[in-house]
């Protein structure tokens, strides 16, 4: 069956708390010159009809108000 | 020596309990046996270096409903119910993944209770870590605070206390110990005997993967060494929301009376469960793994017997009610499978399909592991080291402010507000608003009071009287709120009990719990030993953890811990006679020995009584019992409480024949802080202070007075709230 | 009145809920499964972790069986109480505008919050619907907060919408907002006003022995808020 991942983000100009600790936490640990992070969730799946994973997308695994998703056929 | 006797080595047996086993079985183990015998031979499982010891504990009582043996002690609380609870450690996994490990360590203690039949109903913690300028501490107490939250406020069970200390031998062994308490119709619980030959076996809960392969009981039988990264992987992972399935299932079961016999599986999962639930029978068992439910399909047989995923249950049930044993599982929505049967022969056997693939007799697993004797040797000195942190020479005032922000006696607000202390509409008495805390029992028409005491760097001073003083601590708490203790549960820390100090300790501790225990009639009905807790810096403190149950029968008297109002009167009631040795004073001046005076338990028992009838009568306004940091920290507890002041004298003390300096920082057994009306005071014998009042902490002790606001003691107290929320 | 308590698998606070909704009448738990509601006048969809919080809070749990029924009854104007993970529930099944995110401090905060109910939220002590109020301010309720996913956000528009329609029902007061929401909403209800969400716990403030009983005041209005369906 066709796999495929999803990757969900919170959406731009909502308050990400995690991204914000990740991103502050990082010089310390040595690590300088990166920002902007964000912290999602990833889902993998089997789909019989990939034609349906937008709708799947949109219903369940995101919630479009607060998250954007992206859908990647491996 | 081949490779597959030098196996054996590898699994924590020595070769003497290697060659007990060949002889047991007529024959040498295969690798499925071996495996099975070297978990439940180790120190975690078999409690090799202690059982003898513990064997001098009290464990009977006209309220005991079940004792040691059982998965969980019970208490008879009156009107056809009965209070279950245990103290069991998480140690080894929490120092390794503080946030699994803790969590996990909650997982485990619920499913104790739940295994006799009863709801859980409060969660309590009690928590030792390195100093808090420790990155390694401070990662350690983020982690176990916050996977403590996680398991228990996902399972709806509140966490109404506790404790958390930091203390630098606990640097690299740090103490996760975790108390869960429980409620059931006394004729509703049931035991662990697996009864009934031809009974089915009923495995239930989580799918069985590889988590904590050779895990708890591995890391518990040895000192964790340099190369502990690599015992990661056997950490177990703990998933609430299948546990909160899991109880209510098992619940449901128990109401329908499908269950013949309830066993969770803990540490050496299906192996320890199957062999004591035979073990506790008379009978035997039948294990086939081809049945046990897995995560991953290419699992061996001894992986499936030594697994420790969480969140499973082993059940009895009689044969023509096994389908309905499904049926009610496959409702929560959580896995079921019939694993085996209830045999007569005595042996454990492990199948696969039709082949056998193990098979051991059940008395030698369960019981045939030799006990070992201490070889105690008491050290000459103070062997854990002293670091000051106070000047010498600085103020009262000063000294005051820096106790009450150390982090053992500053508030705890930081870690209790991560904890729901109200699901269940039964508490009574949140975190720090009383010395115990209280819940409402509705349908028993009375009310229980829970409180757990650990008492590291005092026993470490002097092991008989630290342990009394953590007994008595205990029933102290409980008394300021009224109640009487039924039970009491502990948890036993110490280091490697093979090593004469360490030894000594235990003995010596174990010998004190059992006297005092039975010198206030409170019975033992179970507790855990958690030993080798010892790194490269040398061991911990020798920590013996109580959990205490007590009964109340009004919860609407109940004392708080703060002053109530302007112009109550202040007094102190018991043999309070305090000094400077072991107190965090001390600890704080660099200047810790060996010695601590012996507390009179019998007097201690008598104010124990005076206050909690008072409570009861509703005499007294607040009651407090005086622990860390002596009067001086109490007294600005009770006022910091309640916004109001206190003007005191602590002559009475001098008069008992403490230096000032003792009088407000000296620390021991016996002392309860009350207040209210003068007179209420006076009758019960309680020998005045001061009166409350005024925005400050004022304190009359001869060249030592002091004059603290109220604003900045509350400061100084709170000060852990800013700094676990700034790096270290 | 006949109130349904809702529960899911990972529901923690539905049996505080039920005896909460007891003190004013009738109630019942309905098991998320059941598809028929007939027969209950008035929703409270509980506190907990439902499904483990697992995806995101309240996502699996909107699909049920149950909260079809619930989503009927509340088109028809039946009053629908959604408490902390239930608030969650509502928003995830459109009920209720916005979204509950993770708490700013990302910790679980177990606490207790004051309260400013919305000036008409709450019923007179009479039991009516209350228009005008002497007071400015609507009534100050002290009722704990439990959460680690309560930081109630909408976009901007929304906001100003849901202020200038009434909807906000109750605010943490100056100060006490412990999670970061937006605008220290606490609460929110629909435009018709049956469907009432917040993120504090009122079934755990109705006993005095416990705590405050504020959070009998959040029930009376329920029941008064809407028509039985």
């Amino acid at each position: 069956m066709p796999r495929a991942r999803v990757l969900i983000r919170p959406k731009e100009g909502i308050l990400d708390p995690q991204g914000k600790a990740v991103e502050r936490a990082l010089p310390a640990l040595g690590f300088d010159g990166i920002e902007r992070v964000h912290v999602g969730r990833m889902v993998e799946l089997e789909a019989e009809d990939p034609e349906r994973l937008a709708e799947l997308c949109e219903k369940l695994l995101a919630n479009p108000l607060i998250e954007d998703y992206e859908i990647q056929t491996l | 020596m081949t490779t597959e006797t030098a196996k054996h080595r590898e699994l924590g047996l020595t070769d003497s309990e290697f060659a007990l086993i060949v002889e047991k079985m007529g024959r040498e183990p295969n690798v499925v046996e071996l495996a099975m015998f070297s978990l439940l031979w180790s120190e975690h499982c078999a409690y090799k270096h202690s059982r003898k010891l513990l064997k001098q504990l009290p464990t009977e009582g006209e309220r005991v409903v079940m004792g040691p043996g059982e998965n969980a002690g019970a208490v008879d609380v009156g009107n056809g119910y009965a209070v279950a609870f245990k103290v069991e450690s998480h140690n080894h996994p929490s120092a390794v993944e503080p946030f699994q490990g803790a969590a996990t360590g909650v997982g485990g203690i619920l499913r104790d209770v739940i295994a006799l039949g009863a709801r859980p109903i409060a969660i309590l913690d009690s928590l030792r870590f390195g100093e808090l300028d420790s990155v390694r501490s401070r990662h350690l107490l983020d982690g176990a605070v916050r996977g403590i939250g996680h398991y228990g406020n996902s399972i709806g069970v509140p966490n109404v206390g506790g404790e958390i200390y930091f203390e630098a031998p606990y640097e690299h062994n740090c103490l996760v110990n975790a108390m869960c308490v429980g409620l059931a119709k006394t004729e509703d619980m049931v035991r662990a005997a697996a009864a009934g030959v031809g009974n089915a076996v009923v495995l239930m809960g989580a799918l069985t993967g590889r988590d904590g392969i050779g895990g708890a009981s591995v890391l518990a039988s040895a000192e964790l060494g340099e190369g502990d990264e690599a015992k990661r992987p056997t950490v177990q992972i703990g998933d609430p929301f299948e546990e909160s399935k899991v109880l209510e299932c098992c619940l449901e079961l128990l109401e329908k009376g499908l269950l013949v016999s309830l066993q969770d599986l803990g540490a050496a999962g299906l192996t320890s469960s199957a062999a004591e639930m035979a073990s506790a029978g008379g009978l035997g068992i039948d294990i086939d793994v081809a049945r046990v439910p897995l995560r991953e399909a290419d699992m061996e047989p001894f992986e499936i017997m030594v697994s420790e995923s969480q969140e499973r249950m082993l059940a009895v049930v009689e044969p023509a009610r096994v389908a309905e044993v499904l049926a009610v599982c496959e409702k929560w929505q959580t896995g079921s499978a019939e694993i085996g049967t209830v045999t007569d022969n005595g042996q454990v056997r492990i199948l696969r399909g039709e082949e056998v693939v193990g098979d051991m007799p059940v008395a030698a697993l369960v019981d045939g592991c030799p006990l070992y004797d201490l070889e105690p040797g008491e050290p000459a000195g103070w062997i854990y080291g002293n670091r000051a942190t106070l000047a010498a020479g600085i103020s009262a005032e000063d000294e005051l402010l820096a106790l009450l922000a150390a982090p053992s006696i500053a508030s705890k607000r930081w870690a209790f507000e991560q904890y729901d202390s109200v699901v269940g509409s039964r508490t009574v008495r949140r975190p720090e608003s009383a010395d115990a805390a209280v819940l409402q029992l509705p349908e028993s028409g009375n009310a229980i009071a829970v409180a757990i005491d650990g008492n590291g760097r005092r026993v470490a001073c002097d092991p008989q009287a630290g342990t009394i003083e953590a007994v008595l601590e205990c029933a102290q708490n409980l008394a300021c709120v009224g109640a009487e203790p039924l039970g009491l549960t502990n948890c036993l820390n110490f280091g490697n009990p093979e090593k004469p100090a360490t030894a000594w300790q235990l003995d010596q501790a174990v010998s004190a719990l059992a006297e005092t225990c039975t010198a206030i009639g409170v019975p033992v009905v179970g507790g855990n030993v958690s030993l080798y807790n010892e790194g490269p810096e040398g061991p911990i403190y020798p920590t013996p953890v109580v959990g205490m149950v007590g009964e109340l029968p009004d919860p609407t008297q109940v004392a708080g811990s703060a002053f109530a109002k302007e112009g109550d009167a202040i007094a102190l009631i018991g043999p309070f006679s305090p000094t400077f040795a072991g107190s965090e004073l001390a600890k704080q001046r660099g200047a810790l020995d060996k010695g601590l005076p012996r507390p009179d338990v019998a007097a201690v028992a008598a104010a124990c009584a005076i206050v909690r009838d008072a409570v009861r009568a509703g005499r007294l306004a607040s009651a407090h019992d005086v622990s860390d940091g002596g009067l001086a920290c109490a007294l600005a507890e009770c006022a910091i409480g309640s916004g109001l002041g206190c003007r005191v004298d602590v002559q009475p003390l001098r008069d008992r024949g403490c230096s000032p300096e003792d009088a407000l920082f000296g620390e021991g057994s016996g002392g309860f802080l009350v207040s209210g009306e003068r007179a209420e005071l006076e009758a019960l014998g309680g020998v005045l202070l001061g009166e409350v009042g005024g925005t400050k902490i004022e304190i009359a002790a001869g060249d030592r007075s002091l004059v603290v606001g109220l604003g900045t003691a509350e400061s100084a107290w709170r000060s852990l709230d800013e700094r676990l929320d700034s790096p270290v | 009145m006949i109130w349904g308590v809702l529960q899911f698998p990972g529901s923690c606070d539905e049996r505080d809920a039920l005896h909460a909704c007891s003190r004013l009448g009738e109630a019942r738990l309905v098991w998320h499964e059941e598809r028929d509601l007939s027969g209950v006048d008035a929703v409270v969809v509980p506190g907990g972790f439902s499904y483990g919080d697992y995806l995101r809070a309240g996502a699996i749990a909107r699909f049920s069986p149950a909260m079809e029924a619930v989503a009927e009854m509340a088109a028809a104007g039946a009053p629908v109480l959604g408490i902390c993970n239930g608030f969650q529930v509502l928003c995830e099944a459109g009920l209720l505008p916005g979204a509950l995110l993770l708490n700013e401090s990302m910790r679980f905060t177990c606490r207790q919050v004051d309260l400013i109910a919305a000036r008409d939220a709450l019923t007179t002590p009479e039991g009516g619907q209350v228009n005008e109020r002497r007071d400015q301010e609507g009534e100050r309720l002290s009722i704990p907060a439990k959460h680690g996913e309560g930081r109630y956000w909408a976009p901007e528009e929304v906001l100003d919408a849901l202020e200038a329609n009434g909807q906000v029902a109750y605010r943490y007061a100056p100060g006490q907002n412990p999670n970061g929401s937006a605008r220290d909403i606490a609460g929110v209800r629909n435009e018709a006003g049956n469907v009432v969400g917040l993120m504090p716990h009122p079934e755990h403030a109705v006993d005095p022995l416990t705590g405050s009983t504020d959070g009998l005041r959040v029930f009376e209005a329920v029941a008064a808020a809407g028509a039985p369906a």
